[in-house]
């Protein structure tokens, strides 16, 4: 069962020809034996998976099911769950248990889905590689020597791995993206508003958005008609109603106009993907798609800008980590501000207390106007290039990294090399427009290859749609590595 | 323009965070690189380009200001490290006279 896509599982349980309970079962099995290699999860929450598993069953008995009743799906350890540890891949928040549910995780509740657990990620989202976990890193299921990704890396190396149909994750420069790529699973960062914020723990806020990994871009289209929508406990949640998601995925693409900005395709990336690229271009043209290059000038900007806004918004969410009201709290202070400093230093890791320094940096007095009221405008400029990009062509394809998964340690010594394998997601974030990644082919060394669809607000239905039908004609979403048959 | 050591105290303390000395000198030299990737947006010239605070120019929304919460005292005082009779317990903060 765990070789099918999250719809064609749906399709079954709907017609009663398997359980939830089995399907459940089965799944945390799959855990149970794959999990110790790969790390990818750090709950797993096997009782109360039954629990609501029965309770699926009962409820596709008495037909009141939705699309999702009795999917099992899998959470990024960063959304709140009651009665369930979440621990944001942080010491700080190793006894952490949520008094609330995330609206994410409430929507999928009342989907009717199952949660099999928590997923594991970088440390409070901060990373590229799943490496800044306090529960240690996640290996890719392509290759256990080599990073998934992140800081989504958890929840990408569980649905390539095939221990779970579909996750959540959420992106804040590409930690769902770079990992969906890396890992070879559709990966979508919605537009900024779009899925709400509500008990999804916070990084940085103006650039922080949840959203689905899956096989294919149809299961990722069911997920995120589940999540979608407005919340007005999340103040940015736009009050715009989502529509069904998978309604437009086999829309005609005669006439799409693709634009490919030359800033995408220079020095830095790997040939394959290149390649790659220009097959999946004779694919959507074969479809009725046309290309043409276009230019997003600001491009080389946006890590600088990136490593101004985030790590400010940064240091100002993490703050509340005082030791007082929750999380770790150091032994035997003896004072307040030994409270606070060793509470802090002890509970956060390095990359971490990094961008919480460069962030105390940046908004400190004398300098805010020099990096944070710049970045602000450079960020204008970047948002405007898409904006006038959106004036020629419809949608914007561009590879979702620079290169293939790397190896576990490589760029651990060098935090900006590591910044730098998100340079073709960040911008996204910056404009707040979506972003959608799915597998688009394999290096020579068997590892998959990522390609990137941005589109302007609320375009994620055409991003779905473009997806959905070239993986009517290719095979890559359905690979599943070798030692996760 | 680079970041000196002392530098690195001063902003770790603002940010409540301790550092040993064998740590300062390999973080002041990360943060330099940082930094040194964050100055490039100098090079452009931004002119009288509003800044962006929000992608889709949202303001704040009000609510009526009306009870919404619930008052779970108990509920949030779970996870907290040390509690007494409802309050949350750090180490005295007033001196006292003697």
């Amino acid at each position: 069962m765990h070789n099918k896509t999250l719809a064609a599982l749906s399709r079954e349980l709907q017609a009663k020809k398997i359980s939830s309970v089995e399907l459940t079962q089965q799944y945390l099995q799959r855990i149970q034996q794959h999990n110790p290699q790969l790390n990818a999860f750090i709950t797993v929450t096997e009782e109360r998976a039954i629990a609501q598993a029965k309770a699926a069953d009962a409820r596709i008995s008495a037909g009141k099911a939705t699309a999702l009743t009795g999917i099992p799906i899998a959470q990024k350890d960063i959304f709140c769950t009651r009665d369930v540890k979440t621990t944001c891949g942080s010491k700080m928040l190793d006894n952490f248990i949520a008094p609330y549910d995330a609206t994410p995780v409430e929507q999928f509740n009342s989907a009717g889905t199952v949660l099999l657990g928590k997923t594991n990620m970088d440390e409070f989202a901060m990373g590229s590689s799943n490496e800044n976990s306090y529960y240690g890193p996640v290996k890719n299921p392509w290759n256990t020597a080599k990073i998934p990704g992140g800081s989504s890396g958890g929840s990408a190396a569980a649905v390539a791995a095939r221990l779970t149909p579909g996750a959540t994750g959420t992106d804040t420069g590409g930690s769902i993206r770079q990992p969906a790529a890396l890992c070879g699973v559709t990966g979508l960062k919605p537009t900024y508003g779009r899925v709400s914020r509500y008990g999804m723990i916070a990084f940085a806020s103006s650039l922080d958005q949840g959203g689905p990994l899956a096989q294919t871009a149809e299961d990722v289209a069911l997920l995120l008609t589940v999540m979608a929508g407005y919340d007005p406990r999340d103040s940015t949640s736009i009050n715009q109603s989502a529509p069904d998601y998978t309604r437009t995925l086999n829309d005609d693409l005669h006439g799409l106009k693709i634009g490919l900005p030359v800033e995408y395709f220079g020095e830095g990336l790997d040939p394959e993907i290149a390649r790659s690229i220009e097959e999946m271009i004779r694919v959507v043209e074969k479809l009725g798609a046309k290309t043409s290059k276009i230019s997003l000038p600001h491009t080389d900007l946006a890590a600088s800008v990136y490593y101004v806004l985030a790590p400010a918004e940064c240091s100002s969410n993490l703050a509340r980590y005082d030791g007082v009201r929750y999380g770790y709290r150091c032994k035997d202070p003896v004072n307040l501000e030994d409270l606070y400093k060793r509470s802090r230093s002890e509970g956060f890791g390095k990359e971490v207390k990094r961008r919480i320094l460069i962030g105390a940096y940046v908004l400190s007095s004398g300098y805010y106007e020099a990096y944070y009221r710049r970045a602000q405008k450079v960020r204008q400029l970047i948002r405007t290039d898409f904006l006038n990009a959106f004036k020629e062509v419809d949608v914007i394809l561009t590879p979702s990294t620079p290169t293939p998964a790397f190896n576990l340690g490589e760029k651990m010594t060098d935090p900006v090399a590591m910044y730098l394998s998100d340079v073709y997601t960040i911008a996204v974030n910056l404009a707040g427009i979506p972003g959608l990644s799915f597998p688009i082919g394999f290096s020579q060394q068997g590892l998959p290859l990522g390609g990137q669809l941005i589109g302007s607000y609320f375009s994620e239905p055409k991003l779905l749609n473009i997806a959905h039908r070239y993986q009517q004609e290719t095979q890559w979403h359905s690979q599943i590595p070798p030692n996760f048959k | 323009m680079s970041l000196t050591g002392e530098e690195v105290k001063k902003i770790a303390h603002l940010a409540r965070l301790s550092m040993s000395e064998e740590e300062i000198q390999p973080l002041t030299r990360d943060l330099d690189n940082i930094l040194s990737l964050v100055n490039k947006m100098n090079q452009t010239d931004i002119g009288a380009v509003a800044p962006m605070a929000h992608p889709l120019e949202a303001v704040q929304p009000l609510r009526d200001d009306v009870v919404t919460e619930t008052n779970q005292r108990d509920l949030f005082l779970q996870n907290a490290p040390q509690s007494l009779m409802g309050l949350f317990i750090v180490p005295q903060v007033l001196e006292t006279e003697e």
